[in-house]
């Protein structure tokens, strides 16, 4: 990893503080790989209960019908069947991410609203047997005429998929979002443009498949192992749908094999087995086959931007209008996140000073899209970022210089009111530049050429209630530290980066740090793993329990040596005094043990951004984060003009993430970003049969993920600021480095063929195509 | 429905005395009747890699692998990799040194396939490399660290 040049506000050069550091910035390997690596880490799907019933879910052949009837019968006389269950069983409560978007109940009740949808569940002794009796249920359904596009699905007269007053036209969440004065700004633009791009969906397709196993005991506990991102949340869904208290519930989260957001909506799996287990007494355990984990879940949002840009003669921009307009399905799930998260990244990186969004979430009869690794931000950033090369060829400007001129700095006055206390967003345009080389090789065409692509993503997202997290931090006898966290590891890290943090805030060494997360009756409140806000939520929640317990063993030393607490120190396992080594961390903690002090020896941390209630994320202009990760893509690629396909020779990523806790893993989060949004650019591509809303992509076959022989040359420079909010300094890199990459690769793809393709996924067909439109109309030009 | 047999199968040297059905394959059996966890089911359709297993030294998907056709072959699973003493095989040490393991979940197939890949070939260039872990689908890494981590590896 190189490192970049030094922004934002602290005037202590990053390297000086570095060297300071025991622990943080240094590329520890995981607390979690040795487990990993040797077959021991354990899964939702590994884990067998004694007495384990096995549940499967019945789920709609129809995009859109109403239940008329279920028949149950031949399926509970099945020898084997424990219980069959449909949506009359339960208690008609909705459950959803978003308290006033809650549109979603445990089985349909009534009405189905896409092929897949979850109709009635069995559990049975073994799989086999569960599978059997689901083909005995009869269930008969009246069809209705259905709907797969938003353009279809806003129609006067299009099918209601979901019924009520607030939902007009399908569309479910609507939104405006504006500053300045547009129709002012347009009026004082040398130039407008106007332009249209288009999105697709993606399958989040984590390795592991969702999981869930329930246990009811006697005592009226619920014990819940879910591959979760969101344990504390599906706590909530699962007892409010169930009727019981959130005491009841006990949620543990085993290690989960990748989410990238597909994992933070309760499902059926989960509320079924609960359930099950509540009724047959016995535990019940669900795991989605790979069709249901890629259909049956969340994806990402197709969608429709309409980006209309005034800019000045010089290449500043003025004014912008965006219509966005989200391809739902059937469920709200996240709506109102999307569109506005989508909304906010339209208003950095760059300096918009007048700007109106409006948009929409329209319901659709096919599976629910939801939050994935950027989360609307990728949807917008392409569009704005294609525009932008677009608009600096209108003014014969070079695509880097229009960037730069527009690059919104860290301490500027925001037209929003995002508060940037570190910002590298110019220093990452100029270094991914530099290493694509692109002064040399920038509109050379010959069916080769690099492009850019800018974003900024939020560390979390804070104006909403309760985003907060909690840490409690134990000292053991033996000088071993135990830290309860809610936060929920699903693959990125994040137990191993809070090692780091309470290892460097505590001064003791990583390997006595042990980490316990994720359980619900053992660990402090955590809002779970989403908007890439754990690093700097959980872990300085992480970071206030070690000073607490610091503090504490603190005093007793300094009442023993003598000396102000304050002129003391833990590091490498040492008390220090005035740069002089006084004792071992071991003798510190008899000290405290003996020192008769009436409470355990536990250091306490919680934190949550200032919070409005109720949710202010829609209607007001104001800071949604503690901090912002910029960052620029560089892509190189070839085209070959003969088959249109694409090779994609480098990316880099030049990426302010703060201060990286652990270079490695920062650079492995980015690498990884980089994938995914390559095969969302390039090939990734949920296709349905649009007669009956049926999925033809169910299956690692039919759905092409990027395998090794995609993986590009890449290249990572962390830009290092020292963010002021974050512990250490950290911000986000988790989600962020997804958001550019197809704008990277499609500004690169249209410098090497001189033609602009303004809907995703770029095929080899597309490509030809343009190609051909473009040598059709270069003939009659001549 | 067809009669169950017992079958003896050979994992990690150990001899398995097991009842199946001729249909169980050998992902369901090394699972679930023999607890060897470490074998990961993804797609259970032979198209993402997860279940890789070597049997006789081959690289193979234990999700499309009947049981019965493992009879008096040695299988390999990831829990048979490490020496007896918990030593990590110098793949597993690269593994984790070069931070090729995010969400783990691909790590066991992915570490078997490395293993046939340099058995076959010790020092395999970066395009062979990937060729060779083509099959095994990972969604985390975007397969740098995994391919850094093989190359160190084979330069020993």
């Amino acid at each position: 990893m190189q490192r970049g040049k030094v922004t934002g506000v602290t005037d202590k050069p990053s390297e000086e503080i570095m060297e300071g550091y025991s622990v943080i910035g240094k590329s520890v390997p995981r607390t979690d790989a040795w487990d990993k690596v040797i077959g021991r880490a354990v899964y939702t799907e590994d884990i067998k209960l004694p007495n384990m019933l096995y549940g499967k879910i019945l789920r709609s052949p129809h995009a859109h019908a109403r239940i008329v009837s279920i028949n149950t019968e031949k399926a509970e006389k099945l020898p084997g069947v424990k219980m069959v269950m449909t949506g009359k069983d339960i208690l008609p409560v909705k459950y959803g991410i978003v308290p006033f978007a809650q549109d979603e109940y445990g089985l349909a009740i009534d009405k189905v609203r896409y092929v897949g949808d979850d109709v009635a569940a069995v559990a049975a002794v073994d799989e086999a047997t569960a599978a059997e009796a689901l083909e005995l249920i009869e269930v008969v359904y009246e069809p209705l005429p259905a709907v797969f596009t938003v353009e279809d699905a806003m129609k006067d007269g299009a099918p209601e998929i979901h019924e009520g007053p607030k939902v007009k036209n399908n569309v479910s969440i609507q939104y405006r979002k504006e500053f300045g004065s547009i129709d002012k700004g347009f009026e004082e633009s040398f130039h407008i443009r106007e332009d249209v791009f288009k999105t697709h969906g993606q399958y989040h397709a984590p390795l592991e498949p969702h999981a869930a196993i329930a246990m009811y005991e006697p005592s009226g506990k619920l014990t819940l192992w879910s591959s979760t991102q969101i344990p504390f949340f599906l706590r909530h869904n699962l007892a409010s749908t169930l009727g019981i208290t959130e005491d009841r519930v006990r949620v543990i989260k085993p290690v989960v094999g990748g989410g990238f957001g597909v994992k933070i909506d309760m499902f059926s799996k989960d509320f079924c087995a609960a359930f099950m287990s509540m009724k047959t007494g016995r535990p019940v355990k669900m795991v989605y086959d790979r069709e249901e984990a890629l259909t049956c879940v969340r994806g990402r949002h197709p969608s429709i931007v309409k980006v209309r840009t005034g800019v000045a003669k010089d290449g500043r921009i003025i004014s912008q209008y965006i219509d966005l307009t989200v391809d739902g399905g059937a469920y709200n799930s996240t709506a109102p996140l999307i569109i506005t998260l989508s909304g906010y990244f339209a208003m950095i990186p760059y300096n918009i000073p007048n700007l109106v969004l409006d948009a929409k979430h329209v319901y659709t009869n096919k599976y629910a899209n939801g939050a994935m690794r950027g989360h609307g931000a990728p949807q917008m950033r392409f569009a704005v970022e294609s525009q932008m090369d677009i608009l600096a060829a209108d003014l014969g400007m070079d695509a880097l210089e229009i960037r730069r001129i527009n690059a919104l700095e860290a301490g500027c006055d925001h037209p929003a009111k995002m508060i940037l206390r570190s910002c590298g967003f110019k220093e990452s345009l100029d270094l991914a530049a530099n290493a694509i080389g692109w002064k040399e090789k920038r509109g050379k065409g010959n069916f080769r050429g690099v492009g850019l692509g800018g974003s900024g993503w939020a560390s979390g997202v804070n104006n909403m209630s309760h985003i907060g997290g909690g840490a409690v931090v134990k000292l053991e006898k033996t000088g071993g530290v135990t830290v309860l966290t809610g936060a929920a590891d699903i693959g990125q890290g994040a137990e191993s980066v809070i090692a780091q943090i309470v290892a460097e805030e505590l001064g003791v060494s990583f390997a006595k740090v042990r980490v316990i997360a994720a359980d619900t009756d053992v660990c402090p409140l955590d809002s779970g793993t989403f908007g890439s806000g754990v690093t700097v939520r959980s872990g300085k929640a992480a970071q206030l329990a070690a000073r607490d317990i610091k503090k504490q063993i603190l005093t007793v030393v300094a009442k023993n040596i003598g000396g102000d607490p304050e002129h003391l120190t833990i590091k490498d396992d040492y008390i220090w005094q005035n740069g002089q080594k006084k004792m071992d961390i071991n003798k510190a903690v008899k000290l405290v043990q003996y020192a008769d002090i009436q409470v355990p020896m536990i250091g306490r941390g919680y934190y949550q951004l200032p919070a409005k209630e109720p949710t202010t994320l829609l209607r007001d202009n104001g800071d949604i984060s503690g901090s912002y990760s910029f960052g620029t893509q560089a892509a190189e690629v070839e085209v070959d003009p003969k088959s249109g396909r694409v090779k994609i020779i480098k990316i880099v990523t030049a990426d302010d993430a703060g201060r990286a806790l652990n270079p490695d893993q920062v650079e492995g989060q980015v690498e990884g970003a980089v994938m995914t949004g390559l095969g969302h650019t390039l090939f990734e591509d949920p296709d349905f049969d649009m007669t009956n809303g049926q999925a033809r992509s169910t299956s690692f076959t039919d759905y092409k993920l990027p395998t090794a022989l995609d993986a590009p040359d890449q290249e990572v420079i962390h830009i290092e600021t020292d963010d002021p909010v974050g512990p250490f300094g950290a911000k986000e890199c988790g989600e962020g480095a997804t958001i550019y990459t197809a704008p990277a690769i499609v500004n690169a793809i249209t410098d090497a063929i001189g033609v602009r393709i303004n809907d995703l996924p770029i095929t080899p067909e597309k490509i030809l195509r343009a190609l051909e439109e473009k040598n059709n109309k270069g003939r009659k030009e001549a | 429905m067809a009669t169950k047999q017992i079958i003896v199968l050979n994992v990690n040297g150990d001899d398995h005395e097991i009842l199946v059905k001729p249909q169980q394959t050998l992902l369901e059996v090394l699972r679930e009747t023999l607890g060897f966890t470490g074998t990961k089911q993804g797609c259970n359709e032979g198209s993402c890699g997860a279940c890789t297993v070597l049997v006789n030294n081959k690289p193979t998907l234990a999700c499309s692998t009947l049981a019965v056709a493992a009879v008096g072959k040695e299988i390999m699973t990831i829990e048979g990799l490490a020496g007896q003493d918990g030593t990590l095989h110098p793949i597993q040490k690269s593994f984790v040194e070069n931070g090729a393991i995010q969400c783990g979940f691909c790590t066991p197939g992915m570490v078997m396939s490395t293993k046939s890949l340099l058995d076959r070939n010790p020092n395999p260039s970066e395009e062979e490399i990937k060729e060779g872990l083509s099959g095994n689908l990972c969604r985390c890494t975007g397969y740098a660290k995994i391919i850094k981590a093989v190359k160190a590896v084979a330069a020993g």
